[in-house]
């Protein structure tokens, strides 16, 4: 017996313009017909794209300064915080001899998830997420990007710190001599 | 017979005039033709990656414009597997058998980072890669990745059928189920 007190009413036999099953077809076919008249909503997608969001998140890639310099200096923060560990760095002596650069850098872009934690810890902002969104891959080597890949998806970005003027011209070895010795966070230790 | 002009005198002057009227083409072509154009994919949903899948099914993306709308979850009516998320070893020998049951030729799309590597689960009850136990022909990045990505996938596939290419099963034997060999 139903909580409420009261009995379900059994529906009734159905009558006899319910039994030719007309009714139901036509209200079908009227819901089809509505839709013939309403706005489209189908993306042709080859075709047609969807305007990405300023803040999409897609495939990592490296960046190059104006200068075409390599920013990555290798200092594996990014390996550290991927959660998947998608990245494997290997570093190098650089010709300038003030900092390091990256001999191996490869993503595993079946491991990544764009999570964009590695731009986020990046100190040289030299990785960014792209825009890409569309990448598929016949095997499992392939979709492991290498530098020189990651390179020319990330394409130019400027530096507006130039830290590689003021690190070869000496400038900052300057700016820091007028300290006094002992004045550094060692001595503070 | 004289007076009456010869129907077929067009054809016999000219080779390459009756190309006009017959499509010709290799059989092989043919039926490759119709299968691309009516991938019926098995959905093996088994993450949130499924949840992309079945966008690509719905009117946005509406993957009716490639044939390949007729999701099958029954294996003996499907030819492509879609592996959309996380393979769990408790769900591998499923996966393994739904695989074993769909008709030839068949293809395989490990869609998302889990499914294709085992992605940020590199755990001991996660496979590290659906290829560990089938052999995958196409791989899609992403987590999840866009209904593009997928119907780019499927194009991947039209393409390879288009090719006459091999699908991958057929081309390597099949990996043996076992421990993880490269996790990378």
């Amino acid at each position: 017996m139903p909580l409420s007190g009261r009995r379900v009413k059994r529906p009734g036999r159905p009558g006899l313009l319910e039994v030719t099953y007309l009714p139901s077809i036509l209200k079908g076919m009227w819901i089809t017909l509505r839709h013939l008249f309403r706005r489209k909503v189908t993306m042709q997608y080859p075709e047609q794209k969807w305007t990405l969001p300023e803040n999409y998140r897609g495939l990592p890639a490296l960046v190059r300064d104006q200068m075409e310099r390599v920013k990555c200096v290798a200092c594996f923060l990014c390996e550290f915080v991927c959660p998947p560990k998608a990245i494997h760095i290997e570093a190098q002596e650089i010709a300038t001899g003030v900092e390091k650069g990256p001999k191996v850098f490869e993503i595993n872009m079946l491991r990544c998830i764009m999570c964009g934690y590695c731009e986020e810890v990046c100190p040289e902002q030299a990785i960014f997420l792209t825009k890409e969104y569309s990448t598929v891959g016949l095997s499992r080597e392939e979709m492991i990007f290498p530098k020189e890949k990651l390179l020319a998806m990330g394409g130019i970005r400027p530096d507006p710190i130039k830290k590689w003027e003021r690190l070869t011209s000496g400038q900052a070895r300057e700016e820091r001599a007028p300290e006094p010795a002992g004045a550094g966070r060692s001595a503070a230790r | 017979m004289t007076g009456t002009p010869n129907p077929l005198a067009a054809f016999t002057e000219d080779k390459h005039a009756i190309e006009q009227w017959i499509l010709t083409t290799r059989l092989a072509d043919y039926v490759a033709w119709g299968r691309k154009n009516s991938l019926w994919p098995m959905p093996m949903g088994l993450a949130c990656c499924a949840i992309e899948l079945m966008a690509m099914v719905a009117s946005r993306y509406d993957v009716a414009r490639f044939g390949a709308e007729a999701l099958r979850f029954s294996p003996r009516q499907a030819d492509l597997m879609i592996v959309a998320g996380t393979v769990t070893k408790k769900m591998a020998p499923a996966v393994k058998r739904i695989f074993d049951q769909m008709p030839e030729p068949k293809w395989v799309i490990s869609m998302g980072a889990c499914a294709s590597s085992g992605g940020m689960f590199r755990s001991y009850p996660v496979v590290q890669g659906v290829d560990e136990i089938i052999p995958v022909d196409v791989y899609i990045p992403g987590c999840p990745p866009r209904p593009e990505a997928l119907i780019e996938g499927i194009m991947k596939v039209q393409r390879l059928l288009e090719e006459g290419a091999r699908a991958a099963h057929e081309r390597t034997p099949a990996p043996r189920p076992g421990p993880a060999t490269a996790v990378r």
